[in-house]
């Protein structure tokens, strides 16, 4: 092999490994006392992917896949658009530490999916044909204009390939929506979804308490406690002033 | 130009559960070991900490611990006519990567399988008549027994502390236990775990029923324990965050929480990490290994010469090195000649998903561990007559439920819709008692003549080296047998009393993207005779005297149990082998 491939190679392993250069261990256990691949915690602010009609676009899109009712906000409340924008931004909007050579050719289901197109290339050409799809049926009127009863009716077309796009598969961009917006709704809160750990409190998982020996023997009685994520509750973290 | 190294007694090719296992054997016997592992190192302390190890998104969802496909992959078609395509993101199993291997992050669900199963082709021959068995099935005998291996189960369950109700010590059945398993020389190391409420109920309803539930043996510690080699691992916790997942507690058996500790302390032991093997050298003779190559993280090339290379790489990666490196004879399904990538199986992995009235039934799912619950083994092998069903194999089911984790166990009745106002609320009233068990019924796989891995002419790797080609579809027999393991096992959540109970049986075609397990086997298996096995059944390879080849891939065919006991057992069985009579004659050890 040639050192020009062996180059280029070495930047497969950057990224992909807590620890990337390769070392000898002897005589001793390669540890210091700091976590090697701490948790990267989701920020509040600025949408970091969408434009900002492609965000409103989507918050109006969680909020009809996980709807508000009563005892649970639905899918905007709980911050679900926020975790695909930054999930979009992050290594799974590009497709990272996939199989990306070619030749791409279509397959059998069977053989998985193919596709060159990414999660973030998927959900930009989506968004804007769902614009124009809109726009063009609904008298002028953007997606997160429609009435719930509209944008459901909408979805439900969407996902039995009734309603097409132009230039992208309308199915896939709702299987893809399927997938991320429960994703978003019960991945823990560090995350940037799941704000104030609504999905779990709506099923009642406690989080990663990480201990229930005291309650493995306790049967059919409902565990007590509130959940906890990675970042804590928000009881233990003073407001900031 | 490769930099060379300076040469070592042993090269041994992947850190993972038996790499580690060689390592230290041989270590121990004064040899002069060094390990070259293609992932990272980890540790418990600074890769998994209890305060972000559960973290569901990272590790189960983005499988952050494994491979990543762009490092290497493999295609995959159902039948020798169709062209094979790359496996772009990982589905039906999830290969290991970094010092610990799968043992990181495994369930530790730990048997051992049937007397039985290492001579499967003169059993069920000699019970059933030649003409039971279909014509492509290519089944064989291993070479090796159960009572050879007995010593060697024992070594690995109490180097893991494994948590376990014996059935059957030195023939003596034991009440609670698996009456069908092979007798053991002693009890289990540790006592069971406790059982949550639902995996409680199942226990009793398979009684109820006649059949001989006992629980799940189990690599997650029900109490405190230190191992022989004086490594200590705590009490599992029940945390749900198990199988994929890193244990926070030093409570998972895993190379890290039972061998590397005193392994990495012998001043005669080199590990390397982020070094990935990219070729078994052989001398001009063809029939000596001087060692390996490898491709260290910044792209430099080295050559590590050793006398004896122990490839130890998980299944496919072993056979694909093999194919790589031209060691042995590639199988040709047509012509039916060699013998590399030959007798390449999976499982037959199915589910029964109930739900029970939500006034009556608190499950808690949550509370759980990676090895936990209650089977039964009566539909196991050859533990019942095959004669009237028309099929052979069988597996364990049980209700073995392992996580209430919320993004993937959040099951809902069948007709439910996938989104909306009646899908959360499906959710909302069913998670707290419905039964997901994860592999519940745990079926065999045997072997067939056009089910093999070869080299993929289209695709590479990022060395521009072959993907490995893995050609493989479920057979009637196997689909047969998934069918009748499913309604039996679906009766006994009938008989705990759910209100719906749905079957999700395994049907053909194989699919590559649908989870089953990560028990590949095969593909470099172990045999009496060069023309139908690579390796003789000290795991030395028939051809390369020099080199000795661990894991699944020495499985003739699959039994319906978990592999990584027997691949162990197998692992202490070869290491014995080298130490007892290879070091003093090097050389083959069998004369075929
Ligand atoms: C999610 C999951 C759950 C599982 N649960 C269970 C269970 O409950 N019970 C059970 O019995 N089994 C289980 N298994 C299977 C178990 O992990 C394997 O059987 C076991 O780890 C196999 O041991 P091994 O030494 O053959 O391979 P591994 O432990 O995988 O080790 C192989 C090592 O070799 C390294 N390697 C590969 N190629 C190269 C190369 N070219 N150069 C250098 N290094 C290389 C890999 O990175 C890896 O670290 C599970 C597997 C997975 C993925
Ligand atoms: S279930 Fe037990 S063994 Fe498994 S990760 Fe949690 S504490 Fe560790």
């Amino acid at each position: 092999m040639q050192r020009r491939t062996f180059l280029t190679v070495a930047a497969w392993f950057v990224g992909t490994t807590s620890l990337t250069r390769a070392s000898a261990i002897h005589n001793h256990i390669p540890w210091a006392p700091h976590p090697n691949s701490p948790p990267e915690v989701v920020r509040p602010g600025p949408w970091q992917f969408f434009a900002l009609d492609e965000a409103r676009a989507m918050e109006a899109i969680v909020d009809r896949i996980i709807p508000p009712d009563p005892d649970t906000p639905g899918g905007k409340i709980a911050g679900c658009a926020v975790f695909i924008d930054r999930q979009l931004k992050g290594p799974y909007g590009s497709n990272q530490g996939l199989y990306t050579l070619e030749p791409h050719t279509k397959g059998t289901k069977e053989q998985g999916p193919q596709s060159v197109l990414t999660p973030a290339e998927l959900y930009r050409k989506s968004l804007a044909a769902l614009d124009k799809h809109c726009k063009s049926t609904q008298g002028g009127k953007s997606f997160a204009e429609l009435d719930a009863a509209a944008q459901d009716d909408l979805l439900r077309k969407i996902e039995s390939g009734e309603v097409k796009f132009d230039g992208v598969d309308a199915q896939g961009f709702f299987s893809a929506l399927l997938k991320d917006v429960p994703e978003g709704f019960f991945a823990d809160p560090i995350h940037g979804g799941n704000i104030d750990m609504v999905g779990w409190k709506m099923i009642g998982f406690p989080g990663i308490r990480y201990d229930y020996r005291d309650w493995v023997n306790r049967h059919n009685e409902r565990y007590p406690h509130p959940p906890v994520s990675i970042a804590g509750r928000a009881e233990w973290t003073p407001a900031k002033s | 130009m490769a930099r060379k190294l300076p040469r070592k007694d042993v090269v041994i090719i992947g850190l993972g559960w038996t790499g580690s296992i060689m390592a230290y054997e041989l270590a121990d016997a004064g040899l002069d070991v060094i390990a070259i592992e293609r992932g990272p190192w980890r540790n418990t302390a600074t890769d998994y900490p209890p305060g972000y190890a559960a973290d569901e998104l990272r590790y189960r969802i983005r499988h952050e611990l494994f491979l990543s496909p762009s490092q290497t992959t493999f295609t995959f078609r159902n039948k020798m006519s169709e062209a094979a395509l790359p496996i772009r993101s990982w589905g039906a199993f999830m290969p290991p990567n970094g010092v610990g291997g799968g043992g990181v992050h495994w369930n530790a669900e730990t048997w051992r399988f049937l007397p039985s199963d290492f001579m499967l082709k003169t059993h069920l021959t000699e019970r059933y008549g030649a003409s039971f068995l279909p014509e492509d099935m290519t089944i064989q005998d291993w070479g090796v027994t159960y009572d050879e291996l007995e010593p060697h189960y024992d070594r690995f369950e109490y180097l893991c502390g494994t948590s376990g109700q014996a059935g059957n010590i030195k023939g003596t059945i034991m009440d609670g236990g698996n009456p069908f398993e092979g007798p053991r020389s002693r009890a289990y190391p540790n006592p069971p775990q406790d059982q949550p409420f639902g995996h409680t109920l199942f226990g009793k309803a398979a009684r109820d029923l006649g059949y001989k539930p006992f629980p799940q043996p189990s690599g997650n510690m029900s109490r405190p324990y230190q191992n022989p080699l004086g490594v200590r691992l705590g009490p599992c916790t029940y945390c749900g965050f198990c199988e994929w997942f890193g244990c926070g507690n030093y409570s998972k058996a895993s190379p890290q929480t039972t061998i590397l500790p005193a392994l990495v302390r012998k001043p005669n032991f080199t590990a390397r990490d982020n070094s990935e093997v990219t070729r078994i050298n052989v001398d001009g003779s063809g029939k000596r290994t001087t060692g390996v190559t490898f491709v260290d993280a910044s792209g430099d090339e080295w050559e590590q010469p050793a006398d004896l290379v122990v490839l130890s790489a998980y299944t496919i990666f072993n056979v694909q090195l093999l194919l790589l490196s031209g060691i042995g004879k590639a199988y040709d399904p047509a012509a039916n000649t060699g013998v590399i990538g030959r007798n390449f199986t999976h499982q037959t992995i199915s589910d029964v998903v109930s739900f029970f009235d939500p006034a009556k039934f608190v499950f808690n799912p949550f509370i759980a561990s990676g090895a936990i619950g209650m089977c039964i083994d009566e539909f196991n092998g050859d533990n019942f007559d095959h004669g009237p069903h028309g099929f052979v194999g069988g597996g364990y089911m049980g209700h073995v439920q392992t996580n209430g984790r919320p993004i993937e166990t959040t099951p809902v009745p069948p007709g439910t819709p996938l989104w909306g106002a009646a899908w959360k609320k499906a959710v909302k009233e069913n998670y707290q008692s419905a039964i997901k068990p994860g592999t519940g019924v745990h079926g065999s796989m045997y072997s067939y003549r056009d089910v093999y891995v070869d080299l993929d002419p289209t695709y590479k790797d990022r060395f521009n080296r072959p993907l490995a080609r893995i050609t493989m579809d479920f057979h009637d027999n196997e689909i047969k047998q998934n069918k009748f393991l499913t309604d039996k096992f679906a009766e006994i959540f009938q008989a705990m009393g759910a209100k719906q109970v749905h079957k999700e049986y395994r049907k053909g075609p194989y699919d590559i993207t649908k989870y089953q397990t990560t028990h590949l086997c095969g593909g470099a298996i172990m045999g009496t005779d060069p023309n139908t096995s690579a390796l003789n059944r000290y795991l030395q390879s028939w051809d390369v005297p020099n080199l000795f080849v661990m894991g699944a891939s020495a499985f003739p065919q699959n039994a319906g149990y978990n592999p990584t006991g027997t691949v162990a057992a197998l692992a202490y069985w070869a290491a014995d082998a080298i130490l007892s009579k290879y070091l003093k004659n090097p050389g083959q050890l069998i004369n075929a």
